[in-house]
């Protein structure tokens, strides 16, 4: 057996007449944020085009989702959007919930809020971690940054670990309720945690903002306007921070979302910073609802169907429905429709990185290749949700 | 005999010592940057991980050498060593102590600066070698950033020569026995500042890395190498900005002044060049990196005019004294 | 405008379409009228938010496309269907009145090999170029052998 010959072969780097460079970014890159490959058009430093290249981390969440059934997929849901997990369940039971009119108890309701607003809290500690790295390097002060939020990150990690036994995907929601009850203890826990992470956003916000590279990176970079946010369809802080004050929690309430008070950030300037104070302004609203709905949290059942025997159990009558979700994100939908058995007909997953992510061609060009960076950060997509 | 003896030994001593400083700046730096976010930092090799330096000395030696199929062999294989020549050639002029170096030359500061800034070289053969994207990326950038920033680091430095009066590294030292210079009113403040900043900028350290920049770049000029030259050119780097570290100890901080008996001179010089190297690390670890036009801008709109006129401000205040007789 | 003015301008201008419910409103219109639709959707409902474009495949009766948008300030959702009819599958492309719709429709061809007439870059986007048929189609199993990768 010979040994594979290698030719050597000279690569020529692509300097056509009109001095451009083509440049893979990813999909193995320290900040392509999972598995994202952007092929850039350079000429200098500047980019004058991008095509993105998605679709490394498919795992048929659609086609899988057909051969499972109610009780069976969502914990495999929590697998689109890794980093908010729990609202990706919440989705999938929701619009289960919707099409068979099936009742959630109080408890269960509230329960579910604190979940995931908690999450939302988490998911937005890491994004603003690994965006300052982004921005300030691994080698550098984003890592300091990064190191901070994922110490607080712990903090809310610890409280699902003792709540659902697990720190990253959880399987806490069920058709009809939640999986578990919280445990004694967690109630006063969850309080200290709360204020330890109020506590600490503020000085990260002074950090950030009395640092003048910081702002330079962030202010005016990556400017979305209203129109073309809407038109693209990215929701969530994306869209707030181009001026639409459009909160799914607030403009087409569930699970008893009308019980707290909570302010909607909105921010116009449609740039990195923009997207960057109203994440801010989020989690202490986040943290608010916590407090309250911990305050208000009624007796009761936490599931209206308890004690499932079998994953076939739950039938769910023909129908269909689109249910959102306000996710860490934007907006997490999940189109569902049924035909009558325990598994439904067909699942369409609206994940929120997926519609976040199409702006990105439209606001690249033009940007420095270092300015990439900070607005991939800035959309923080997870490329669980969008291969799915 | 010894006159002989001396230009042949000395050198090869300050080599080891400042190879044995550069490897132990480098347990300073994680340790220090550890304890800024919280975390410990090397522990398990060795006493609270002091042995860690040599640790990873054994490892990148022991690593295989990869080198690109399409890399132009010649250049890549001789970056790192022209990247390191120059920075251990700046230790060359530098005084440890009155009388204790290798070559106190009339021209020091001029010596330290020129060599200093032909790192550059090693640099761009490093990118270009590699025939890598990233590489050529951050070569750009390299050039760029260090025309931009030698001028004002060449200026800053300038500005305790023209106070001493003299090029020569030892006579600046002594001409600090009663006054360090960063005490001079108003003028060293100032001139230290701009000498820190044009420092961490010049010797490529975050928040002015964007040759490194591992979130856009990869790893910049060094992305292909591995191994022992991957440890030359970190060498180098420490070796690098350790040199500036004594310069600006040297040049604003007195040098080897300092209380206690002359032979503890060496030991306060080492002091002041760490409190600088921890001065410019405290930098690195708090702030985010800045882009590449930002940073032409500040060095060309901002850091070039202020040193210039700070310069100009400087020989205004030693003529004026020198004339009234101060 | 609210949802029940939608819906009575809706009826009033494409009187072929079936409407149901008003939140969303559910209208299902015909492939010919697909993007006057759209277009009609966006600049008089000012239904501008793009959500999704999906599709059902309903076995015998053929695809169906379904897309979501909806009014932010008036808080209008209007789920947009057609069916392409038994064994048809091409449909015009809602690209010019909805960028959203570019990669939605990308994987729309990708998972049911509906070729999206007018866009201008219709690729596979989530699996590779050289995939073997249309995995959401229900007349793809589940467990059918892909090849081997190269």
């Amino acid at each position: 057996m010979s040994a594979p010959t290698v030719t050597p072969k000279r690569v020529e780097l692509d300097y056509t007449g009109s001095e451009r460079l083509t440049m893979n970014m990813g999909p193995q890159h320290p900040s392509a944020h999972g598995v994202f490959r952007a092929v850039l058009t350079l000429e200098g430093e500047t980019v004058i085009d991008v095509d993105s290249v998605i679709g490394y981390l498919h795992r048929c969440h659609e086609k899988l989702s057909e051969t499972l059934t109610y009780a069976q997929y969502p914990s495999i849901a929590s697998k689109t959007d890794y980093v908010a997990a729990m609202t990706s369940e919440f989705a999938y039971v929701r619009a289960a919930e919707v099409i068979g009119k099936f009742e959630v108890p109080k408890r269960a309701q509230y329960l579910r809020v604190i979940t995931a607003e908690l999450q939302r809290v988490a998911s937005h500690l890491l994004w603003l971690g690994t965006w300052c790295m982004d921005m300030g390097g691994a080698l550098g002060g984003g890592a300091t940054i990064f190191l901070y939020c994922i110490r607080e990150r712990e903090l809310i990690l610890d409280l699902f670990e003792s709540l659902v036994g697990a720190r990253l995907l959880y399987g806490f929601f069920q058709v009809g309720g939640v999986r578990y009850d919280i445990p004694s203890g967690w109630a006063d826990s969850c309080r200290q945690t709360v204020d330890v992470i109020d506590q600490r956003i503020s000085e990260y916000e002074r950090m950030l903002e009395n640092n003048p590279f910081f702002m330079a990176r962030a202010q005016g970079v990556g400017v979305i306007s209203r129109e073309l946010a809407e038109s693209v369809g990215i929701s969530g802080p994306l869209l707030r921070g181009s001026g639409v004050a459009w909160d799914l929690r607030r403009a087409d309430p569930y699970s008893s979302y009308e019980d707290f008070e909570f302010k909607v950030p909105v921010e116009t300037a449609g740039d990195c910073f923009a997207r960057y104070r109203v994440r801010m302004v989020e989690f202490r609203e986040s943290l608010k609802i916590v407090r309250q709905a911990l305050d208000k949290l009624p007796e009761g059942p936490i599931s209206s169907r308890p004690g499932l025997k079998s994953v076939a159990q739950t039938r769910v009558p023909k129908g269909e429905a689109y249910v959102r979700v306000e996710g860490a994100r934007g907006e997490v939908g999940c189109y569902l429709v049924a035909d009558g058995s325990a598994k439904p007909y067909r699942m369409k997953w609206r994940g929120a990185s997926f519609s976040n992510l199409a702006i990105l061609p439209h606001i690249i060009p033009g940007h420095k290749v270092a300015d990439i960076v900070a607005i991939m950060g800035s959309v923080d997509p997870v490329f669980g949700e969008v291969d799915r | 005999m010894l006159e002989l003896v001396t230009p042949l030994i000395a050198p090869i001593v300050v080599l080891h010592v400042v190879i044995g400083i550069v490897t132990y700046v480098t347990l300073l730096e994680r340790k220090f940057a550890a304890r800024m976010q919280s975390r410990i930092g090397p522990y398990r090799v060795g006493y609270h991980g002091v042995l860690q330096p040599i640790a990873d000395a054994v490892k990148l030696m022991m690593k295989e050498d990869v080198v690109p199929t399409a890399a132009d062999k010649p250049v890549y294989n001789l970056a790192p060593i022209v990247f390191l020549v120059p920075c251990m050639f700046i230790f060359a002029t530098l005084p440890f102590a009155p009388g204790l170096g290798v070559a106190d030359l009339n021209i020091g500061v001029l010596f330290f600066l020129a060599v200093s800034s032909m790192e550059i070289v090693g640099l761009f053969m490093a990118g270009w070698g590699s025939n890598n994207k990233y590489a050529l990326l951050s070569a750009m950038r390299a050039v760029n950033q260090v025309i931009s920033y030698d001028l004002p680091f060449v200026f800053s430095a300038l500005i305790p020569v023209v106070l001493a009066g003299s090029l020569k590294l030892s006579d600046i030292a002594a001409a600090q026995s009663g006054l360090w210079f960063i005490f001079y009113p108003v003028i060293g403040q100032l001139a230290f500042i701009a000498f820190i900043v044009s420092t961490v900028a010049a010797e490529n350290r975050a928040p002015f890395d964007i040759l490194e920049a591992e979130s856009e770049l990869v790893a910049g000029f060094r992305v292909e190498y591995s191994g022992m030259k991957f440890a030359l050119i970190q060498l180098g780097e420490y070796a690098h900005i350790l040199g500036a570290s004594f310069l600006g100890a040297l040049l604003f901080l007195g040098a080897w002044s300092g209380p206690g008996p002359e032979w503890l001179g060496p030991i306060w010089f080492l002091i002041k060049a760490m409190l600088v190297f921890l001065l410019v690390t405290w930098v690195r670890w708090s702030f985010v990196r800045i882009r590449v036009d930002q940073i032409l801008a500040l060095s060309w709109k901002a850091l070039l005019p202020a040193t210039l006129l700070l310069l100009l401000a400087t020989a205004v205040v030693v003529v004026w004294r020198a004339n009234a007789g101060l | 405008m609210t949802s029940d003015q939608a819906r009575a301008l809706i009826a009033e201008r494409f009187s072929g379409a079936q409407i149901d419910g008003t939140y969303p409103i559910t209208a299902t219109v015909s492939t010919d009228q697909w993007v006057a639709f759209a277009r009609f959707a966006s600049d008089e409902l000012r239904c501008r938010f793009f959500s999704f474009l999906t599709a059902v495949d309903w076995k015998d009766l053929g695809l169906e496309v379904v897309v979501r948008v909806d009014n932010l300030d008036d808080n209008i959702a209007l789920l947009m269907k057609t069916r392409l009819g038994p064994g048809v599958s091409v449909c015009p492309s809602i690209m010019p009145v909805y960028k959203g719709a570019n990669w939605m429709e990308r994987e729309c061809y990708d998972m049911f090999g509906i070729h999206f007439d007018g866009h201008p870059d219709l690729r596979r986007i989530l699996l590779t170029d050289d995939w073997v048929g249309h995995p959401l189609l229900k007349s793809y199993a589940v467990d059918t052998p892909h090849p081997p990768y190269r």
